[in-house]
């Protein structure tokens, strides 16, 4: 149940990959709509506090699911899929991954840019390490917004191909990860 | 090694005669002190400071200008001074506020990184204050500002130079230079406190 099984993903990797698709996308809307508040805004200061301490949350969450992918591997591509199809899936799901790190990256780096730790809901401080380069928050900031925006490109073309796999090709490769086989091949 | 033997002694001789009178100090008769202001020593400060919402003033600072000013011992009015300030230096002790205000809704340094101040007149009042009037280009605008000027003092410093320094304070709407973002109703004007010390360099 808990486990991956040969022909779908088992609960706990569907449950980190849909929490990690809808956390990315809160803290992609969050983040653009926060930077436009106004000072008098009622969200300027828990807004950016939220989107912080969710950040660090989802790279646990992140750390949390690398790990549970070697315990339990996922299920292997579809026999259908040609090799091209399965080599660009693995390329895109590694840069994902990449992409998923990077932006926490550049964002921890603009808030700890001047020493201070990021706090985490009231539970505990992410201590600053890298601090203190020229121009730090600046650059990580252009480096941040840009990289997630790369990241919630490559995630809307990982769901269109998806998409199209299930509903085109009608192959199940959406059903696996929603807790059901895919269909026998028509 | 080749370049440099093909030098010849006469070339030399007029490269030494067009620089050596530029390096030779009082060789021409200085009648008005001349000075960079010390920013390699950092004994000079820009700093300004505005109401953080009215209930206290939130200090802050550029890290990188330089300039120079003339003064004359015997006329103080013929003074004048020049200030360049690089506004991505802006200093609040805080890496995401000064993020902040080296963007758009505040002093926009891509597209205005340098602020500059010139001076038009000084009017000393005889008591070793004065009044510095001049322009200030700042977010692209410029503008007329008055700088109430403290005279501090002046002489040999224990290193062989000759220092002079003042203190300078002035205040703006931040509006008025086009910066607009609402910090509501107790900060729209901002204190700029100078302080500069310069190296006398015809001395």
């Amino acid at each position: 149940m808990l486990r991956n099984r040969a022909d779908r993903y088992g609960l706990l990797a569907m449950t980190l990959h849909w929490l990690v698709a809808v956390l990315v996308a809160s803290l992609f809307s969050l983040g653009l709509w926060m930077v436009n508040l106004t000072y008098y805004d009622a969200w300027y200061r828990s807004a950016p506090a939220i989107h912080k301490g969710t950040g660090v949350l989802l790279c646990l969450i992140l750390i949390a699911r690398l790990a549970w992918r070697r315990l339990s591997p996922p299920p292997p591509p579809l026999a259908s899929h040609a090799a091209w199809e399965r080599q660009a899936a693995t390329a895109a799901h590694r840069l994902l991954y990449g992409l998923l790190f990077a932006v926490m990256l550049s964002g921890y780096l603009i808030s700890t840019a001047d020493g201070r730790p990021i706090e985490v809901f009231g539970l505990f401080r992410v201590p600053a390490t890298l601090s203190g380069l020229p121009n730090q928050a600046d650059l990580a900031g252009r480096v941040h917004l840009w990289l997630a925006i790369g990241l919630v490109s490559l995630a809307g073309l990982h769901a269109l191909a998806a998409l199209k796999h299930q509903f085109i090709d009608r192959d199940g490769t959406l059903s696996r990860m929603l807790g059901r086989p895919p269909r026998p091949p028509a | 090694m080749s370049t440099r033997s093909r030098l010849s002694l006469p070339l030399l001789f007029a490269l030494g005669a067009a620089l050596l009178p530029g390096l030779l100090p009082g060789s021409a008769a200085a009648e008005v002190e001349q000075y960079v202001i010390d920013t390699e020593g950092a004994h000079a400060f820009v700093q300004f400071r505005i109401k953080h919402l009215g209930f206290s003033w939130l200090y802050g600072r550029f890290n990188d200008f330089d300039g120079s000013f003339s003064y004359d011992p015997e006329d103080s009015a013929s003074s004048a001074i020049n200030v360049a300030i690089r506004t991505a230096s802006i200093d609040s002790n805080h890496a995401e506020r000064d993020k902040h205000l080296r963007g758009k809704d505040f002093l926009h340094v891509d597209k205005f990184p340098t602020a500059t101040f010139a001076s038009t007149g000084y009017s000393p009042n005889g008591d070793g204050t004065g009044t510095l009037t001049g322009e200030l280009t700042l977010h692209g605008v410029t503008r007329p500002v008055t700088i109430a000027v403290e005279e501090i003092g002046a002489g040999t410093d224990p290193w062989g130079g000759y220092r002079r320094g003042f203190q300078g304070e002035t205040s703006f709407p931040l509006k008025d230079f086009g910066i607009d973002y609402d910090l509501g109703p107790a900060a729209q004007v901002v204190e700029i406190i100078l302080s500069v010390e310069g190296i006398r360099q015809d001395g």
